[in-house]
């Protein structure tokens, strides 16, 4: 019930026009804007000021409404993006309803889209005047409040969602962390030193891949998928898939015997974390380090799944703990969680979509992906630099933008390559002694210790050679070429086309969003980039939040980053999911639908439109009943009932009537 | 199958060879040409240095003339008209102010043109029209044990790819091994060959040429193939100048594609151009083995 003190006798309405600095009002005539304001029915005063959002400007607001009795409050500025709620605020402070007040957009909508001056000020005068005729009809409401899961879930078990989910049970919130691989560690867990200082990434990730396997806080769902979430901010309802890994985790202590045990005695099939580099039984941890260390057993390779018959090697090397079961099914896990953190990671370009450089078709040109795990002391060749021949590289190429910077394929920076292929040329010349050329753009090296990385490899005498090359072919013009890739370019700082025979190519590749990445996007209900790359709320202010409130992104699925930076983030990530479940309870807006029995006729439309599922038929009384906790006010019940007993807050009849009448007039 | 044929003035001059083989492979397959009366140069060579409204207006009168016959499609065996036509079309779309220019010259010779007719290439009709199954069926000689260079040119399909990778087609190869070759990978295979430089400008025509051949002598080829008349005329052409010049035996046989599928066809060599060729290739179909057909 409105507030008897605050009933209006009749609407007295503030106007507030901000400059924001030039932004507006070098396009829109601020004065006229508010002359005309000043005149319009029910408006007690019409202020222009230069920052509205400042505190001198909400002081302002705050003082007319106490001074001037107002009851209704119009700003004129910004995207309610960001300032509605601030200006919401203010009006509460004053002593109104914060609903009392409506927001005029004359920056996105009217000075940033129109050239012409007399055009943008008769634009910005009809929007005034749409929002003045319309706050009359507006109501008290009240903000609904619902209690908040305190678990939270982190999708991705890379280095970022690894980092979220740390920090967020060492503050004593449940976590389940979701990995779809066998094994969390990510990307990083493939890497042998990390830039520019060159420490040991098994050293640093693998303390905290045990970590996580060691917190009572966290539960760790590896080989496992998100199929479904429900609900909203600080309520969701997820749906997991667990695939079979036909180990029982509970029951497995990591022997290893199995893998021992198996029929194929050697390892035979091309590994996935090796890239194909190494090869794996049927059954297998991915890597020496695998967290959880718990075998999964490939039904496409396994020879029982295959054929039926196997002595099962594994069976009997397990004995009496028992723990492969060959009948294990996919399992489905229901989980509520208040917040979920995206640290769904990246994936590399696919060289093959450059035939020139020749990725596929020689067999030493190697993606920068494969080179880590052949410079990794636990990749296939035991850290030995060596081709695919057995042969040592005596000269090395490095590209530098396969797959970034390019108008064919990716146009961004994929941040990360310059420096990794600095690594890559320090690691080579270091072990081998090799001739490193690295044919690059521009170096971008901007973080911190960078340049000096840089600086460092040109002292050790690697080559830089700057131009975009044209092709990599085995196309040996003097004898000397025999045998050897001929790098061709274009050395653009002495302005001559170049040959360089090199023995080993290694294309690095730019980071771009996971193949599903869409699909993903669809799932979370938010938003990504034309690119792919999952969007933020606001590039600067609200780098970790999406516009699905409740729902976080750390890592590389926001885009390309290094470790210090996916770390941060999810960092940041992990305490805006904190402050979110923490409160312990999420205020929501009440723009919601009702719908009112009276007028219902049961016609049940509304039921099968509402994406929300937030609508159900009570067949009793037969009439349609609306949850206002699972509305998010869309409002596509409100437009189709035929009998208008589907309506919704701030956006009345009247209120919208008033508003287009107001816009027209 | 019946296509409007576009020959070019290249293959009227010095393509004559590849033109006999070209009929008398579709007419082997069954498929019909009907030359497109009354065509002119597709203004590829000269005009396009000199004066571009020109040539794109020569280009869309052929074009415009296919469509006053009612016709979607025009075929051309030269890899030469094919950019040009096909580059008309492009540009015509792309920039209202020359397509006005061209649009006007065309109104005064009573014809008119929407855009709309497909430029084809020989390869695109005997690979995806035609279709390489139905191809392999025919082939009556299968041409085993002859390492064949691809030679694609540098025209064949850069920068428009309507029905291959611009940057390493694979159409030719694929055609090749339908017929029984053995495909050679050959990394110069969209390199230029010069174009008409080796008659004018030779220092630099022959290099080029020099270049493609020796690769394909120093892969042990057999035989290039190549998929445009012009490219054959250049690399044939001049392989004793070449070998002079640069002190290296650069000779190999060089035939036009059609010649090839001609030969697999079992088409009599003098109805495939052979009297017309130079370089015999005779010593190297020798080493194809004699493959009863089924």
């Amino acid at each position: 019930m409105p507030n008897e003190h605050n009933v209006p006798a009749l609407p007295r309405i503030g106007v507030y026009v901000c400059h924001c600095g030039t932004n507006i009002a070098a396009r829109v005539d601020v004065a006229a804007v508010t002359e005309y304001a000043s005149h319009l029915p029910y408006v007690s005063v019409a202020r222009e000021y230069k920052y509205v959002c400042s505190d001198p400007g909400q002081e302002l607001i705050k003082k007319d409404i106490e001074e001037l009795k107002l009851n209704r409050v119009i700003v004129a500025s910004c995207s309610p993006h960001l300032h509605e709620h601030t200006f919401r605020l203010t009006t509460q402070a004053g002593g109104i309803n914060p609903y009392l007040f409506q927001m005029v957009n004359i920056r996105e909508h009217v000075s940033w889209v129109t050239e012409d001056s007399a055009a943008a000020t008769a634009k910005a005068k009809a929007l005034v005047r749409a929002a003045v005729q319309r706050v009359v009809f507006h109501e008290e409401l009240a903000p609904k409040s619902y209690p908040v899961h305190p678990q939270v879930l982190v999708v991705g078990g890379g280095i970022a969602g690894i980092h979220a989910a740390l920090t967020l049970a060492n503050a004593a919130k449940h976590v389940y962390l979701v990995e779809r691989e066998p094994s969390i560690g990510g990307h990083m867990a493939k890497f042998d030193k990390t830039f520019p200082t060159l420490d040991c990434a098994a050293c640093i990730l693998t303390p905290k891949m045990t970590a996580v396997k060691a917190h009572p806080n966290i539960t760790l769902l590896t080989y496992s998928e998100v199929t479904r979430v429900d609900g909203f901010v600080g309520n969701y309802r997820v749906q997991v898939k667990r695939k079979p890994r036909y180990v029982e985790e509970n029951k497995c202590l990591g022997c290893l015997e199995c893998i021992t045990g198996c029929v194929y005695k050697d390892a035979r099939y091309p590994s996935e974390f090796e890239l194909g580099l190494g090869k794996r039984k049927p059954i297998y941890v991915p890597f020496p380090q695998a967290v959880p260390l718990v075998p999964v057993i490939d039904a496409e390779t396994c020879i029982l799944f295959k054929s039926g018959k196997c002595p099962k090697g594994c069976v009997k090397a397990c004995g009496d703990r028992a723990a492969i079961n060959f009948d294990q099914k996919e399992e489905v896990l229901e989980l509520e969680v208040g917040a979920i953190i995206l640290a769904t990671g990246f994936q590399t370009f696919d060289a093959g979509r450059l035939p020139f450089y020749g990725y596929g078709l020689y067999p030493n040109v190697y993606t920068s992906l494969e080179v880590e795990r052949l410079v990794n002391a636990s990749g296939p060749t035991g850290g030995e630099i060596v081709l695919r021949d057995g042969r040592r590289p005596k000269r090395v190429g490095i590209i530098h933008c396969v797959g970034s910077r390019d108008d064919q394929t990716n146009r961004w920076c994929s941040r990360v390559c310059c420096m990794y292929s600095l690594k890559l040329a320090h690691l080579i010349k270091e072990r081998t002694g090799a001739e490193v050329y690295n044919f690059y753009i521009d170096m971008r090296t901007p973080g911190k210790g960078f340049e000096e990385f840089y600086q460092r490899l040109l002292d050790e005498q690697v080559h830089f050679i700057r131009g975009r090359v044209g092709e990599v072919n085995d196309w040996a013009a003097i004898p000397e070429e025999e045998g050897k890739l001929i790098i061709r370019v274009e050395d653009t700082l002495i302005g001559i086309a170049r040959r360089i025979p090199v023995d080993m190519v290694i294309l690095s590749v730019g980071l771009e969003p996971q193949a599903d990445a869409a699909e993903v996007r669809k799932l979370f209900n938010i938003t990504s980039s034309a690119e792919g790359w999952f969007l933020e709320r606001h590039p600067k202010l609200a780098p970790v939040n999406t516009f699905s409130d409740g729902i976080f992104l750390a890592g590389c699925c926001q885009g390309p980053k290094d470790i210090p930076d996916s770390v941060a983030q999810a960092g940041a990530a992990a305490a805006e999911a904190l402050a979110l479940i923490d409160k312990g309870c999420v205020e929501l807006e009440p723009n919601t639908a009702w719908i009112d029995a009276e007028h219902c006729s049961g016609c049940q439309a509304c039921v099968a439109l509402c994406p929300f599922t937030a609508i159900r038929f009570d067949a009793e009384r037969r009439v349609s009943v609306l949850n206002e906790a699972l509305c998010k006010g869309c409002g596509t019940c409100v437009a189709a009932c035929p009998s208008g007993a589907a309506q919704q807050h701030l956006f009345l009849d009247e209120e919208l009537f008033a508003e287009v009448e107001g816009v027209l007039a | 199958m019946k296509y409007v044929y576009f020959p070019g003035c290249c293959i009227h001059g010095s393509g004559r060879h590849c033109e006999e083989a070209l009929f008398a492979v579709f007419e082997k397959l069954g498929i019909e040409l009907e030359e497109l009366p009354d065509w002119n140069c597709c203004g590829s060579t000269v005009y396009l240095a000199i004066d571009e409204p020109s040539m794109f207006a020569l280009a869309a009168r052929n074009l415009a003339l296919t469509q006053k016959l009612g016709e979607k499609e025009l075929f051309t065996p030269c890899a030469g008209c094919f950019l040009a036509l096909h580059k008309t079309n492009d540009y015509l779309a792309q920039y209202p102010k020359l397509a006005e220019k061209v649009h006007r010259a065309l109104a005064a010779v009573g014809l008119e043109y929407n855009g709309q007719v497909q430029v084809r290439h020989l390869v695109d009709i005997l690979v995806n029209d035609y279709g390489l199954e139905r191809l392999q069926s025919q082939v009556v000689r299968k041409l085993e044990g002859l390492r064949v260079v691809p030679y694609y040119g540098c025209q064949f399909i850069r920068p428009y790819p309507v029905f291959d990778d611009v940057y390493s087609p694979t159409s030719m190869d694929r055609l090749l091994e339908c017929l029984g070759a053995e495909v050679v990978p050959y990394p110069l295979k969209t390199r230029c060959c010069g174009g008409p430089l080796a008659g004018m400008v030779g220092e630099v025509g022959y290099r080029l040429n020099y270049l493609l051949l020796k690769e394909a002598k120093r892969r042990n080829a057999d035989l290039v193939v190549t998929s445009c008349p012009f490219c054959q005329f250049n690399l044939e052409c001049y392989q004793d100048e070449i070998s002079e010049r640069y002190h290296e035996d650069v000779h190999i046989p060089t035939l036009f594609i059609a010649q090839v599928v001609g030969v697999a066809l079992g088409i009599p060599r003098e109805q495939l151009g052979f009297r017309r060729l130079l370089v015999s290739p005779e010593p190297a179909l020798e080493k194809i083995k004699e493959v009863a057909h089924a």
